[in-house]
């Protein structure tokens, strides 16, 4: 392998990394925050998980959750926060694109804009 | 229980499962939802989606450790994670059209296998074999630091990995897990992969494959954010431990162990999907 590709895919790797812990610790955070609030108002009521009855729309989808969270309830924080760490490999796969493009190598390029659009369509084209 | 010695509970139950899972490569994800389903009574819808974000914060929060040490193979990850992600698809839309006693007793034969894979000796990736002309195509090859200086490999065996892939993304789909073990078993055993850099990108693309379901979970109501909280913040607090550990870790007592704790949650998890608990 030429020792400059191999410069460039480890500089990719290590921009990804930093993006990946930067994006998993702020939701982390956002979770951590929203699971506070819940557990103050919340901790001692008696927990309920073993009937499935499904979660209400506004916290289901990305109008509803922010929604909820800009209200400072709990669970619409949690849930935002979880957002974030569902978005963070989508902005890996991203910014993947963009590093291939930087190598000039077409075919990943296209092997990575495939991945993106199957993530794409699982979050927006199935609600 | 009240909410608060629930959420504590889970909170320590999954920061182990997060620890071990990283540190065998295979995933704390297998573990989590035998756990909450069978110890905590969540009803396994929940307990699935649970599980399924929580994978990603694995995945990522130890990602982000690992790429540093240069195992992991970008390459290899963005093409077999197009196979990863349409069989995620596909297992998500499966999970919304089976019973629970179905997916309970998928997981029981899942949770099996996983075992047995566990305890399968490693293949000792030979040296020396001869690039693959599609694998060489797809400049699927690549080096990372070895004890005696850097080590190169020839991929083998693509279109059986990729087809393995496929198969490990819609058990991510339908289960909520990360499907470490199959994808371990697609580089490790079919593709040939040397091991450290089959488990630092399979833990790699497990975020992505996860991602690709979970959009349908959440979208469906399948994740309850009371309690994904401590379930996520547990398996990210362990998984971080993990990947701390891993380099110097000895993992051969610990895939052992880690393998009898998930053959006795098969046979639970298979039990209660025949007799209809689940």
């Amino acid at each position: 392998m030429l020792p400059g590709r191999s410069w460039t895919d480890q500089r990719i790797e290590n921009v990804l990394g930093n993006l990946l812990r930067a994006g998993v610790l702020l939701s982390a955070l956002v979770v951590l925050l929203g699971g506070a609030i819940y557990l103050l108002r919340h901790g001692l009521s008696p927990v309920d998980f073993g009937v499935f009855r499904g979660e209400p729309p506004d916290l289901r989808d990305l109008r509803g959750i922010i929604h909820s969270a800009f209200q400072l309830r709990g669970r619409g924080i949690i849930q935002l926060g979880l957002l974030l760490l569902i978005a963070t490999p989508v902005a890996r796969v991203a910014f993947s694109i963009f590093g291939f493009a930087k190598e000039r190598d077409g075919m990943y390029v296209v092997f990575t804009v495939i991945v993106f659009s199957v993530l794409l369509y699982s979050l927006f084209g199935t609600a | 229980m009240t909410t608060l010695e629930f959420s504590l509970l889970v909170y320590g139950c999954s920061l182990i499962a997060g620890l071990v899972g990283a540190l065998t490569g295979l995933g704390g994800g297998v573990v989590l939802v035998p756990l909450l389903s069978l110890l905590f009574k969540v009803d396994i819808r929940y307990a699935i989606g649970a599980s399924l974000v929580s994978v990603i914060a694995t995945s990522s929060g130890a990602a982000a450790a690992y790429v540093k040490e240069g195992f992991s193979n970008i390459r290899i990850g963005m093409f077999l994670e197009i196979a990863t992600t349409l069989g995620a698809l596909l297992g998500a839309n499966l999970a919304a059209r089976v019973s629970t006693h179905a997916i309970a007793i998928v997981f029981g034969v899942v949770l099996l296998f996983s075992a047995y894979f566990s305890r399968k000796p490693r293949s000792q990736a030979e040296r020396g074999v001869p690039p693959d002309p599609l694998a060489t195509r797809l400049r699927l090859n690549g080096s990372f630091p070895d004890v005696d200086g850097v080590r190169s490999y020839n991929v083998q065996h693509v279109p059986a990995g990729w087809t393995l892939m496929f198969g490990a993304g819609a058990l991510s789909g339908l289960l909520g897990i990360g499907s470490g073990a199959m994808k371990v078993l697609a580089m490790d055993q079919a593709m040939k992969i040397p091991f450290k850099v089959s488990t630092t990108t399979s833990n790699f693309m497990i975020g992505v494959t996860a991602a690709a379901s979970a959009g349908v979970y959440l979208n469906r109501g399948y994740v309850d954010p009371g309690l994904v909280m401590p379930v996520m913040l547990g398996v990210l607090a362990g998984s971080l431990l993990g990947a701390r550990l891993l380099i110097k870790a000895h993992t051969k007592w610990l895939r052992l162990g880690f393998s009898l704790v998930i053959v006795l949650l098969a046979i639970e998890m298979l039990y209660n999907g025949l007799s209809g608990r689940i």
